[in-house]
This record gives C-alpha cells, structure tokens and sequence, in this order.
C-alpha cells in the first residue's frame, strides 16, 4: 500500500453518502481517508471504487455541508483501523469509537483492521461450553452454547432490550465461575434504549466488565456500516488475545442493513429482494461469522444480535437472511406478549443449531436431549388443538386432546412466563418441563427413552393431573 | 507477447485491467503486488475484467496483473482424500500451518503434498499401447481405497517407461509415453484438469441401483439413484444441513466430496470434530478417509464460493474415472447462486429474474449434468458414478423463487423441507405429499430382490394412507374429528404412527441415525399388518378408542431404535404381541 499523503482539493460530485473525487493517483481500494469541510470540521471516509484517476468515496459522517469547492480529501494509505488494549474495558464510545464518556482516548497496545480476516474454518474449535441463561425457554429448548451466534427475532415495541438485559446479567457457564465480558455495539437505537441498557449494566456491576459503542438514532446512518466491525474487532482482541469469554451485542441489525440500502441506492447498484442489495447475505456473514472459538484458545466470543422484524415478518429479507448465517433465532411472539407472558417467547419458530452438542450426559443432564423433543411435540401438538378449538369447540376432543390442550396452556403460564427477576437453574427448568409432561399419560411420551421415564417422571405427585 | 497487464479500476472482487491482449476467458490471473488469485471473467478489446478470490482491500490502480495461461484447474492425484481445502482447492491444514487461526491474503499452497511418497505399483509393461483412462498403476491411498492411476484425458500411445513398484511422490515421473508423432510425454500421477470442464467418460447409463441413505423417508419414499441428483430446499432451521451432513456420513458410497459453500464456519468445525471418529458402515474405517471436504463459509471470498461447486466437482468426476461411486453434496447452491448475482452485479449486467443473471439455468444445468452412472473411458470398462445432492435456501421458504424453479427442472429428487414439520421437531422434515422421486420405478427392483416382492406394493399402500390422512385433516379442520366414520378415524391413527414409527428420524440417536433397509422394510411390514388387523377389528365394531388404548402402541413408537443385531427377533415378538391384543379385543 502506499504510505505518502495526498491531498486533493478535486471533489466533483457528491451523492448521498457518496462523493467522487477526481485527478487522484494510487488511490487504494478500501482505503480510509479523512475529509475537511468548508468549516474545517473533519470526517473520515473509505474508498468504495479506485480507479486510475478518480475515486468513489463513502463518507462515514454524511455528506452534509460538503461543497466541490473547498472540501478537500486526504488518502492515508491505511485501511480502517482501531486502537486497542485491556484498558477499553468499562468505555463509553461512539459509533466510530472515539470516546463519550469524557475520558481520554484508549491508549493502544495493538491497532487492528476492524475488517478482520477469515477464522480459518480448520482453525475452529466446535462450540460444545452450556450457557445457563437462566431463562427457561432457552436453557431447556433453545440452549446456547459458548462461540454460538444466536440471535433475537423481535418486533417493534416487544422487551427484546430487556431479554438481553437480563441475559447479560444472568449468563454463566456451569461450574465456572468466570464472568463474561461485554461488548455492546448499538446501530440507530434511541437515547432512551442506550440508557436502559448502560443504566442496567451499570446497575448490575457489568459496565466494569463492558465496552459500549453507540451509534444512535441521530447520529450519521453512514457509520452504522463500520460500528459493528469496531465492536467485533475489540470482542475479538479481548476473546482471542486476551482469553476472555466476550458476549457481543448487536442491536437493532435492522438498522444497520437499512444503512446498507441506503448505500447501495446512492452506487445506483442493482437492487435484490426489496431493493436490499444482492450482497447483503456476504456483508452479513462477515459480521455474525465473527463468532466462535479458536482451537488452542482460551477465550470465545458468543453473538447476540437483536433485530425488529418490520411488520413481525420472519420471511422478510432481514431476518430471513440473519437465519440463514446464524445458529439458530430466538423468536419472540406478539401474542404471548399480549397475554402479559414473560419473556414472550415462541419456542416454535426458535431453533438453537449447537444444542445437541451442548446438552445431554455429562453437559446439563441425561434426559434433557429427549425432554426438549417430548416439550416441543407435545406443545406443537397443543396449539394445533387450539386453532382447531376455535373453529369446531371442545366438545369432539377425546381426554387426551384434553390434556393437551391444558399442557399447551399451563407450558405458556409456567414453563414461558418466568418474570423479569428470575433465574432458574437448569435442573430447575426440567424439574418443571417434568412436572408439566406428568399431565400427560406415560403412553404418549414417546419421544423419551423409558429409562428416563421411569427415574424423572414425578410419580402421583401432588397438583399433577391423574 | 506481454505476459503482464495494468490494474485500471478495483470494486470490491471485480478488478479491472489494461494491456490484457491475447489472455483468454476464464484464465488464471495473479492480481496485485500481492498475488491475488483471480479469473478473467469478461474480455473487450484488451481490457479484461477479472473477479479476484480473495479480499481487494489495499489493491491500487497501477499495480500489475500476471498471466498465468492457464485456466482455474484443480490438481488431482493421491492424496486429496481426508482434505479440508477451501474453494479453490488450496490446503486449509498447510495454510494453519503457515499464518494461523486467520486466513490471510496471497497465500499460495499446494494442493498436494509435494513431499509425501506413495506406494505404486504398475499395472502396465514397456512396448504396451494404452489410452487415456487406462490404468498405468495403482496406489492404496487409504487401508481400503485403491487409487488408480489413469492415462490422463487426451492421450495416448505406446510405454515407453514405466516406474517400477517403489514409493514416489506426486510429481515424479511414473511413465514415459511414445504418442503421436514421436513426441514422449511423461506421465506424473499429479495430473490438473481445468474446473470449468467436464471429464469425458465412455457412455452414461441408466441409473437403477439406489444410493441407500439409511434414512427411512428418504430410501423407502423418495429414492436417489447411484448417479442421480437431489435437492434439498428449505427455509432456514427446517434441517437442510442435518440431512446433508446425514447422508455424507450413510450413503453407500466410496467417495463423498462435502462442499460447504457460503455456510457456516462452525458446521464445517463440526463436521471436521465428527467425521474421523465416525466409522464408513461398509468398511470401518473412519468417515473422513472417504471424504473430501471444500469449505469456503460465507465469510470467505465470494468468488472463491462461485469456484467451489466446480473445484468439488471435478474431484469427484477424477474419482469416479477410477471406476468408484462418489456422492457429492453441495451446501447451500443458492449461496452459490447468490455470489454469481454478486459477480454480475458489480459487471454491470443486466439482470434476469430477481437480480440473478440470465445465465443462471444455464450454470445450474452444467453442473447438475456433470452428474450420473457411467461406463468410464479406458480398455477395460469400469463402472462409476458421480451422484448430487444439492442444498437450496429459498428466500422466506418461497419455492417459487429462481434458484429453486431452475433446480428443479433439473434434477429428478425433490425433498421439499417443511418449516412446520421442523417447528414440531418432525425431523427429517421431508414433506411426504410435496417431495417426489422419478427413480422409484427404477430402483424397485433392487428392493424386490433385496427385501421383498410386495416392497412397492406396501409402499404405494403407506403413501395412499398419508394422502388420505390429508384428505381427512382438512374436514376435521372443518367440524373435528368425532363426526368422522370408524374407518376414516383409524386411518387417522394409522398415519399417526407411520410418522411417530417411520417417518420421523432421529439423526443424533446412536441407532436411529443409520437403518438400513431390510429393517425399513421390516419395520413398513409391521406397521401395515398393525393396520391391516385393526381395519378388520373395526369392521367386527371394535372402536378406534380402544386400538387407540392398546398397549402394542408404546412399543410401535419405539420400534426404530431397536438395534440391528435383535430387531429380526424383537420384531417377531411386537407382531406376536399385537395379534395377541387384537385377539382379545375382537370377540371371536
């Protein structure tokens, strides 16, 4: 690459987030450059297209008050960089990681690309470490394992911000006692959103432990694109030269491919599925791809992203494409909402890809692969009973549709809806997985090996129905 | 002639140049300062336009672009079996081995061991005549698979020299050959062959002999044939790559070529953690010594992921001239499709449907018909097949979207994947009604002959219970179930256990995951004769709620998991059992 500074007073054209320079030489391809206003305010930018004698620029904090006149452009000759050391932990940054919270700047014990490169897929150390979350629905049916990348399908006005709040309070690996570290990367969420969540880690001593960028809802769309790739490269410092366990949080992805849109609107690019670029399925797996464990390594790096489902539409391109990259979603649902149910859970549509190496003899329990199967039918086969209760009533059902019904009912109030304030333990959440399959007769657990039957299955225990 | 021309513009992985005169479409190109390994994909005049595999960031306009001359070719010799490589066939353990945890940019490693000796053994003498596909020698690359070394394509002549039986690497010369025109050719057993290109064989045959899968719904339902094609669409979490990963783990192959295209990192670590402690069931070797895997994760280049189904291809073609049954699984071909919508949107050309590239069909029709069951070239005729199962990844689970439709109109094995099916932990979640099969007539007389005369009897009688079962599901939609006749309701019941029993597969239980198929057969005779007595019971006025209550029921739902070595006995014992609890139901 080259290293000399050049500076050019040559903007031609400027776009949207986009400005075109001309008369350039040597320009590099994704390469930063820095910006002087008009009012000598400067901005930073990267080279989108280098040609022999022009450039395509995207500028990080928008392109207002830029002019092609004075508005001069400088190239570093460096790509993208950010500045790191242990030092970052318990920081408030922007969504260009410079700091907010009035402290100085980090001083750097190593300066990374935020682009990363490939974990080499031979390199990868399968993720097998069980999260306890706490959290019923995913400890017992969703279970999430350490270097997983599981994220949370929500839609607009659901407690997806407190879901996450609560799992990065409660989170551990059993019998360990380490704490994860957090890093905490926000894309166009409100002031009010950032404040629960820096007002939460706070609260629960986890802010010590967190490194926070915050790219809100006012600031430039156009840094949306670089604020997760800065929050990966410090989880990825922090996980894999400093042997920490890191938890990433993402939140909302929906607004960061919005920024994504908008950038290719403004290349004129060709549009895919509703005008989201045919690229967004590469750009996303760069981030969310940025999960896992390294063999040899001590530490790992886990990912939650949140994203709001526009109009609670699982098949739209956002969270339709995030499935498609990630271990798995958990899915929260209006209804269950509705009805006060918290965390509003769906387990139906939810899915953890890492379980089943993460459960079972020797991880949480023995039963607990054929319980989650058992829970899972048994609840299917309850809420098909329900939309058939709607049309036709009860008065067809045999007794064991009965139960069923009551099951489906009962798995929603006690098994879903734990509150805000409560952590269970893995042996406690199949101790009530147990408790709600012994309505059941023993004929129709099918899905569990007998042998489990006969020593977990609480026999003529009180409140139970036979 | 220049060999070498000038980078004019870079756009992501598309990178332009000058000076390119006389290179040809589809060459190997080294991009930059820094080697970057590229194909011209686009030529005009003398500016070539090249998609680069590996990441551009830092490639100026003014670097230089070398020609190589050659097209994107894989190597091909002893030594691919039990690989990791990434899409275009370059070593991911050596590459570890060199920069670590991180893939980095400009690494050129070989594909093949240069130092490693194999042990060969010639098979021809001084003053024979060979042609291409004969085989000069043979190597065993692994405890059980012999590797044939061939005459490559295209050539042909009189034995010059032949190496005697000794150890020697890939790149020493093993034959001496007198061609055409007094030319000698010297043969080494590395040999390339361009990705792009289909290796000839003799003459295709019909493929009859099914790809036995070990999967129940799949072998019994919805066969594949050796040489034939499959693909697996599905939404997201309905078990696509659960079903890919079961059938590079059973399917009775020789040779299984995994390409992980534009998937998860993770999955490939899981397939890498489980395959060499999983052992072959035809010949207790590890799984991984019959495996090839090409792994480019999503994450990776995306020009690199258009390469790898070719890269996986050619591989598995250059094992099925050796005379072996290979399968091929390629997950996800959207991916793939996807980076080709990538490639030819940033050339700027003009979209078909949905943005992909008119040629979309087109590229999806080469590759499915590099697959099939051949008489391969060479004097003596072996028999060998390249059979293909490929993933798709519809948007939103829409089938009718264009990766799918133009799949679909070629291959002839369609496993519909269903989100609700998976929702209820249905799993394998292949829908019985959508999915088809255009091999059963012609494997069914494999099944005859190995399992019995009525297996497509009994079958086409399972799948007219699931249809009606359908049928009767939308009425009890409708006004429930009570209202429905005796009979309509044991069929109900009957499907019910065809699914618990038959359908449903557990992939992580240790012997549900693999059944072979006289036990599938066994197990589709007793559900049938469980049927066969309860319509007679109703007819005597036995209620369906008391064959509902039947004890039998329990051990029905089971009856998959009953180990290879008792079932024959176990099996006999359950239909004992249920002729006894009939009989007491039925008054005589």
């Amino acid at each position: 690459m080259i290293s000399k500074n050049r500076e050019y007073a040559t903007v031609t054209k400027v776009s949207g987030p986009l400005i075109v320079v001309e008369g350039v030489s040597g320009v590099a391809y994704g390469e930063v450059t820095e910006i002087t206003m008009p009012s000598g305010e400067k901005r930073r930018g990267q080279v989108l297209e280098a040609r022999s004698n022009l450039a395509v620029v995207q500028v990080f904090g928008g392109t207002k008050d830029l002019d092609t006149d004075v508005t001069s452009i400088r190239f570093t000759g460096e790509t993208l960089k950010i500045s790191l050391s242990e030092e970052i932990l318990g920081r408030i940054l922007d969504g260009a990681a410079n700091p907010i919270d009035g402290g100085n700047p980090v001083i750097p014990e190593r300066v990374l690309d935020i682009h990363g490169y490939s974990i080499n897929p031979y390199a990868r150390e399968f993720p097998q470490d069980f999260i306890e979350t706490g959290i019923s629905t995913i400890d017992g049916m969703n279970t999430l394992v350490r270097g997983q990348k599981l994220p949370i399908f929500s839609g607009a006005g659901l407690p997806h911000n407190r879901l996450a709040a609560q799992i990065t309070k409660q989170a551990k690996v059993l019998g360990k006692e380490e704490e994860f570290a957090v890093v905490f990367a926000a894309m166009g969420i409100t002031h009010e959103e950032a404040n629960f969540f820096i007002k939460d880690f706070r609260d629960t001593g986890a802010l010590e432990r967190s490194v926070i960028f915050l790219n809100l809802a006012d600031d430039p769309v156009i840094e949306r694109f670089i604020t997760p790739r800065l929050a990966l490269t410090t989880a990825e410092f922090l996980a894999f030269e400093k042997e920490m366990h890191v938890l990433v949080i993402l939140t909302d992805m929906t607004n960061y491919c919005e920024a994504l849109r908008e950038i290719a609107a403004a290349r004129e690019e060709v549009p895919g599925r509703r005008g989201y670029p045919g690229y967004m399925y590469t750009d996303l797996a760069s981030i969310y791809e940025r999960a896992g464990r390294i063999k040899d390594k001590k530490g790992s790096i886990t990912q939650m992203p949140i994203l709001t489902m526009p109009d609670d539409d699982i098949t739209h391109p956002i969270p339709d494409l995030t499935g498609y990259i990630t271990e798995g979603q958990v899915v929260l649902s209006r209804d269950l909402h509705r009805k006060g149910i918290y965390p509003p859970i769906d387990v139906l549509p939810c899915l953890s890809r890492l379980m089943q190496g993460g459960i079972g003899k020797g991880r949480t329990r023995e039963d607990h692969p054929d319980v989650n199967d058992q829970l899972y039918s048994a609840y299917a086969e309850g809420r098909k009973l329900q939309s058939l209760v709607a049309v036709v009533g009860e008065e067809g059902l045999s007794d064991t549709d009965k139960k069923y019904l009551e099951f489906a009912d009962r798995f929603e109030s006690i098994f879903v809806n734990q509150g805000t304030g409560t952590r269970r333990s893995i042996e406690e959440t199949l101790a009530i997985a147990w408790d709600l399959l012994s309505m059941l007769p023993e004929s129709e657990l099918k899905r569990i090996d007998t042998e489990f039957i006969r020593k977990y299955r609480p026999h003529l225990k009180e409140g139970s129905i036979e | 002639m220049k060999k070498e021309g000038t980078i004019i513009k870079i756009t992501g992985p598309v990178v332009l140049a000058e000076n390119m005169r006389g290179s040809r479409i589809y060459e190997l190109v080294m991009v930059g300062k820094e080697q970057l390994i590229g194909e011209i994909i686009e030529l005009e005049r003398d500016t070539a336009t090249i998609q680069v595999y590996e990441e551009t960031s830092g490639v100026t306009p003014g670097e230089p672009v070398t020609r190589t001359g050659m097209p994107l070719s894989v190597e091909l010799g002893p030594g691919l079996l039990g690989q990791i490589y990434d899409g275009i066939q370059r070593p991911l353990t050596k590459i570890m081995d060199l920069v670590g945890d991180y893939i980095e940019r400009g690494i050129q490693v070989p594909a093949l061991d240069r130092e490693r000796r194999w042990e060969f053994t010639p098979e021809v003498s001084v003053g024979d005549v060979v042609g291409q596909g004969d085989i000069l020698g043979v190597v065993p690359e692994t405890k059980t698979l012999i590797h044939r070394v061939l005459v490559p394509p295209g050539l042909s002549g009189k034995v010059r020299e032949i190496a005697a039986k000794g150890t020697y690497t890939v790149e020493e010369t093993i034959a001496k050959l007198d061609a055409e025109e007094g030319a000698v050719v010297g043969i080494q057993m590395l040999q390339r062959w361009p990705v792009r290109e289909a290796r000839p064989y003799g003459k295709k045959l019909e493929p009859n002999v099914p790809l036995i899968t070990g999967q129940r719904v799949i072998d019994t339902f919805f066969p594949i044939a050796k040489g034939g094609t499959a693909a697996v669409p599905g939404p997201f979490g309905s078990g696509k790559t659960v079903v890919q990963q079961q059938l590079a783990k059973w399917v009775n192959a020789e040779i299984i070529v995994y390409v992980g295209c534009g998937e998860r990192g993770n999955e490939m670590a899981d397939v890498l953690r489980e395959f060499p402690a999983l052992e072959d069931p035809t010949t207790g070797e590890p799984l991984m010594n019959r495996t090839v895997l090409i792994a480019n994760t999503s994450n990776m280049p995306v020009a690199a992921r258009e390469a790898s189904v070719y890269t996986g291809i050619t591989i598995a073609e250059y094992y099925r001239d050796m005379g072996y049954d290979v399968a091929l699984m390629a997950d996800s071909t959207s991916r793939w499709a996807e980076a080709m919508r990538e490639i030819s949107g940033r050339l700027e050309e003009m979209p078909g449907e949905e943005g992909y590239p008119a040629y979309l069909a087109s590229r999806l029709a080469d590759f499915y018909e590099r697959s099939g069951r051949i008489i391969t070239t060479g004097r003596e005729e072996r028999m060998g097949s390249v059979s293909v199962i490929g993933a798709v990844s519809p948007p939103g689970g829409d089938f009718s979207e264009p990766v799918t439709q133009n799949t679909l109109r070629i291959v002839k094995v369609f496993w519909a994947l269903d989100a609700d099916l998976a929702n209820k932990r249905h799993f394998p979640a292949i829908n019985w009604l959508e999915s088809y099969s255009l091999y059963t007539d012609a494997v069914s007389d494999w099944w005859h002959e190995q399992a019995g005369d009525d297996w497509g009897e009994m079958r086409g009688e399972m799948m007219t219970l699931l249809q009606k079962e359908s049928e009767l599901q939308e009425i009890v939609q409708l006004v429930g179930a009570d209202v429905l006749p005796e009979h309509d309701k044991l069929v109900l019941l009957a499907a019910e256990i065809l699914k618990e029993s038959f359908l449903i597969q557990n992939a992580f239980h240790a012997v549900d995951t693999y059944c072979r198929p006289v036990k599938q057969y066994g197990i589709m005779k007793i559900l049938l004769t469980f049927y066969g007595l309860a319509s007679d019971a109703i007819a005597k006025g036995v209620p369906v709620e008391k064959i509902m209550a039947m004890p039998v029921r329990v051990k029905l739902a089971r009856i998959a998991v009953i180990p290879d070595a008792e079932y024959e006995g176990r099996f006999e014992e359950i239909k004992k059992n249920m002729e006894d609890e009939f009989r007491s139901l039925v008054p005589a």
